[in-house]
């Protein structure tokens, strides 16, 4: 019986070629242009670190003064120096980090690549714990090189493929702003997205190829980049930042459960509160704590493009539904002589439905797997656009699964109304009118 | 022409019609806010930036390593690229117009003000005005014995020894007018970080601020400080020569600051226009992908139009024959397939008009933008009419010539 419906379809459909072309390429550029948006959207939104995220926690205080202040203002989104040493001293979470960006000048040993400037992340030790980072060879620093502001560093594979080939470089050593630095580590494939850990160097942007340990970096007064924000007179002399009333490094802390996540709030309320009554807090003790998902949606780190853009493919899609809706129908009340014949021939209402139902499927179907190529070549077409995160639009197979799964949902959409309107006609009438 | 029998058949199509209303309603409600959203990108790369955009090269560089001896060395760069043949004039700054990134500071008229009246960007480098070629409309520009080295600013800032600070700044016209709105801006003050005063000497016609997320907070914020700066982080030198010497100034600029010094690192270079149109390339992608969004909807609502009216044509053949032998001329029939369409996309523009609204207001409270001028719905309409028009001239025409003989024929 299913055959000899596909059949059926199939004649339908050739009868009238252009129009079937019509609805079926409606169909696709609609599902094709919702698809490249939300694979988009999917790609950027992801969890960075699944598994992980849930007890990571992002800490926030207000050092700031009375200027411009407002009750309930936000607090700063990064730490002083002062603070951020006391939290990481304090030692409240099971694994903590305070850490900061910036740009390191790299001479190479060979004399065939030029020196240049490598991205660069110093950071405390708990880093590599804390956030999971799985190493190719060699392994992290600990807290004693922290301490000896030792001459280490940890390198990534993209930076271990440039300069060593690929092979295992622990123990050897780089230049980095004139100093020299043994490699004690080489960073296996880690790429969270976004970069959630700081996201003022742009939230997809390209991942460090040295971690130095962060007193070593402040020893060598190494560039710091990023978003330095000052309060008072505190000029950002970026010799001097740790003196200076500016906050300018991110500290993060692991809280594996929801008892210790109120511990360490009461921790960084009451510390507020120390300070304020010391008299180096201005303002009434404010704080946040936030995990990787809740500070990612606080930060909107999605570009609000993207979000524009998926909306307007959802606007497309159903324009482009409802068309091939109209058509579908006016086709299938054209053939109401033919459908009339049929049930006067005994043809249940049933089996009329399933028959033009499985009609629009095939369109559906098709317009899918049209739409699929459509969203693509969409994907690659973004991958072209010279924006930060446009190298990461690759479709998986989550969005292969839901580009599907919409396509039939889309399909049986917009076949269900017309097949429903069509069998409800009366056999007698069409017969008489013939 | 009598639109109500053409009233009467389409309510027996209803809901087929209402099927084609609702799609040229959205799709009216879509090509309205897109057209808007595309006039919004595009005035923003527009904005105006005050400066002699096709004179300019940069070159930004880091040293490799802490310089002892920094001031000297930007002063003997400054001297050699100033030498180099078509160069008019070369400056050291702190940041580039259309640079990403930006430096920026709170701006009071009175120093016990709580709020900040506006937050401007911060313009360091001797020889900027010249260089930039901004265009100074009231006052004087800087006197060189006015300027103070970056590193002796920090010193007096730390030690608190504010005497030590520059006194004078040259602000935009923009910025004047917000701060004191139609009054003379020269000589007044204005209190930086905890109240610090400084003077205002001159005000700019024009001078963009940088920074992708700044421009919406007043794209002409800007203020220039007697500062001079060595090769700090993130600064660059900027060269002004004439347009078609551009090239050559950039390559021997960029040969000459290695030879000076081979031990830093090139991190950027171009000229200014190539640097404006990186700084919108996200515009221009966002007005680009809007257009072809706008464009696929009106084909398909076109195409959609042209199916359906093929249909109803094919489907009334007999009727229209039976018309047409009653004494309709061929211009009734095409006139009646044409203002049955009229009347589709208008009830359409109609109920469009009130999702455009609606999608404006769902914009402004999830996108900040601000209210959509009502002169983009006409527009809109008036793109639908035309669309609706083109695409049922083809069956409307198919229709009328159908010959009165069909009548007479038994299908």
């Amino acid at each position: 019986m299913l055959v000899y419906y596909l059949d059926l379809a199939f004649r339908g459909l050739k009868r009238n070629r252009v129009l079937t072309a019509l609805m079926v390429l409606a169909v696709a550029m609609g599902i094709g242009a919702c698809m490249t948006t939300f694979t988009v959207l999917h790609v950027l939104s992801g969890d960075p670190l699944p598994g992980r995220s849930g007890s990571l926690y992002y800490p926030q205080i207000d050092p700031r003064d009375m200027e411009s202040y407002t009750s309930g203002v936000e607090p700063p989104e990064q730490v002083t120096w002062l603070d951020g040493l006391y939290l990481l001293h304090a030692r409240r979470g099971s694994h903590q980090a305070l850490m900061t960006g910036g740009m390191v000048p790299l001479q190479p040993a060979q004399s065939s690549i030029d020196p240049f400037h490598a991205n660069a992340r110093y950071t405390t030790a708990d880093f590599f714990p804390m956030f999971g980072v799985p190493f190719q060879y060699g392994s992290a620093w600990s807290q004693a090189e922290d301490d000896s502001k030792a001459r280490v560093v940890v390198i990534s594979s993209a930076l271990n493929d440039k300069l060593f080939g690929g092979k295992n470089s622990v123990g050897k050593t780089i230049r980095l702003q004139q100093t020299d630095f043994r490699i004690i580590g080489v960073l296996g494939d880690w790429r969270p997205n976004p970069h959630f850990y700081d996201l003022y160097m742009g939230a997809y942007a390209d991942y460090e190829d040295v971690y130095v340990p962060l007193f070593t970096a402040r020893d060598l007064s190494m560039d710091h980049d990023g978003t330095t924000d000052c309060w008072g007179n505190g000029a950002s002399d970026p010799q001097h930042l740790e003196q200076s009333s500016c906050t300018w490094l991110q500290f993060w802390v692991q809280l594996d459960n929801p008892a210790s996540v109120t511990a360490y709030k009461a921790f960084l309320q009451h510390y507020s509160e120390d300070q304020h009554a010391a008299g180096r807090f201005v303002r009434p003790p404010n704080v946040r704590l936030r995990n990787v998902t809740q500070w990612l949606d606080f930060k909107q780190v999605v570009p609000s493009d993207t979000r524009l853009q998926a909306w307007l493919s959802v606007g497309f899609l159903i324009v482009c539904l409802i068309n091939t809706v109209g058509l579908m129908l006016a086709k299938f009340m054209r053939r109401a002589g033919e459908l009339g014949v049929r049930r006067a021939l005994g043809a249940s209402r049933r089996a009329l439905f399933g028959q033009l139902l499985l009609e629009s499927g095939v369109i559906g179907l098709a317009g899918g797997v049209l739409g699929l190529l459509l969203s693509l070549l969409g994907l690659w077409l973004i991958r072209q656009q010279p924006s930060d995160y446009a190298k990461l639009a690759h479709m998986d197979s989550l969005m292969l699964l839901a580009t599907f799964a919409l396509s039939v949902v889309a399909s049986m959409l917009a076949g269900l109304l017309p097949a429903w309107r069509a069998c409800r006609i009366a056999p007698a009438l069409q017969l008489k009118a013939q | 022409m009598d639109i109500r029998p053409i009233l009467v058949t389409l309510r027996r199509h209803k809901f087929t019609c209402c099927l084609l209303v609702l799609q040229i309603a959205f799709t009216c409600a879509i090509v309205c806010n897109a057209i808007f959203l595309i006039g919004q990108r595009l005035e923003r790369m527009r904005t105006p930036s005050g400066i002699a955009e096709n004179e300019l090269v940069y070159i930004q560089m880091a040293d490799i390593g802490n310089r002892p001896d920094a001031k000297a060395r930007a002063a003997e760069d400054l001297a050699a690229l100033q030498a180099i043949p078509g160069v008019k004039s070369a400056a050291l700054v702190d940041e580039l117009p259309f640079d990403m990134g930006s430096d920026n500071m709170d701006v009071r008229t009175d120093p016990n003000q709580r709020m900040a009246t506006l937050s401007a960007s911060q313009y360091f480098g001797e020889g900027l005005t010249k260089t930039l070629g901004v265009k100074l409309i009231e006052g004087r520009d800087f006197r060189p014995e006015e300027f103070v080295d970056l590193s002796d600013v920090y010193t007096a800032l730390a030690q608190q020894q504010y005497e030590k600070l520059p006194k004078t700044t040259l602000i935009t016209r923009d910025m004047a007018e917000r701060l004191w709105p139609g009054q003379d801006p020269l000589g007044k003050q204005i209190y930086v970080g905890t109240g610090l005063p400084f003077t205002v000497i001159g005000v700019l016609q024009n001078l963009i601020r940088p920074g992708q997320d700044r421009l919406e907070l007043g794209a002409q914020y800007s203020s220039v400080w007697p500062v001079r700066i060595p090769l700090v982080q993130g600064a660059s030198f900027l060269i002004r020569c004439a347009p078609q010497d551009r090239e050559q100034v950039l390559k021997s600029a960029v040969d000459k600051l290695k030879a000076l010094d081979p031990n830093r690192i090139v991190l950027g270079k171009g000229t200014m226009e190539q640097h404006r149109r990186d700084f919108f390339q996200n515009d221009r992608a966002m007005a680009g992908i809007l257009f072809g969004v706008c464009l696929a909807l009106l084909v398909v609502t076109a195409l959609g139009i042209v199916g359906l009216a093929s249909f109803w044509v094919a489907q009334r053949n007999r009727s229209i024959g039976v018309r047409r032998a009653l004494g309709a001329t061929r211009g009734n029939i095409l006139h009646y397939f044409q203002t049955e369409n009229f009347l589709l996309t208008t009830m359409g523009i109609v109920l469009g008009m009130v999702l455009a609204y609606g999608i404006n207001l769902f914009l402004i409270v999830h996108y900040e933008l601000p209210r959509m001028p009502a002169m983009y719905l006409p527009i809109g309409a008036l793109i639908l009419w035309g669309i609706g028009q083109v695409a049922v001239l083809g069956p409307a025409l198919r229709a009328a010539a159908v010959p009165p003989v069909v009548a007479t024929r038994s299908v």
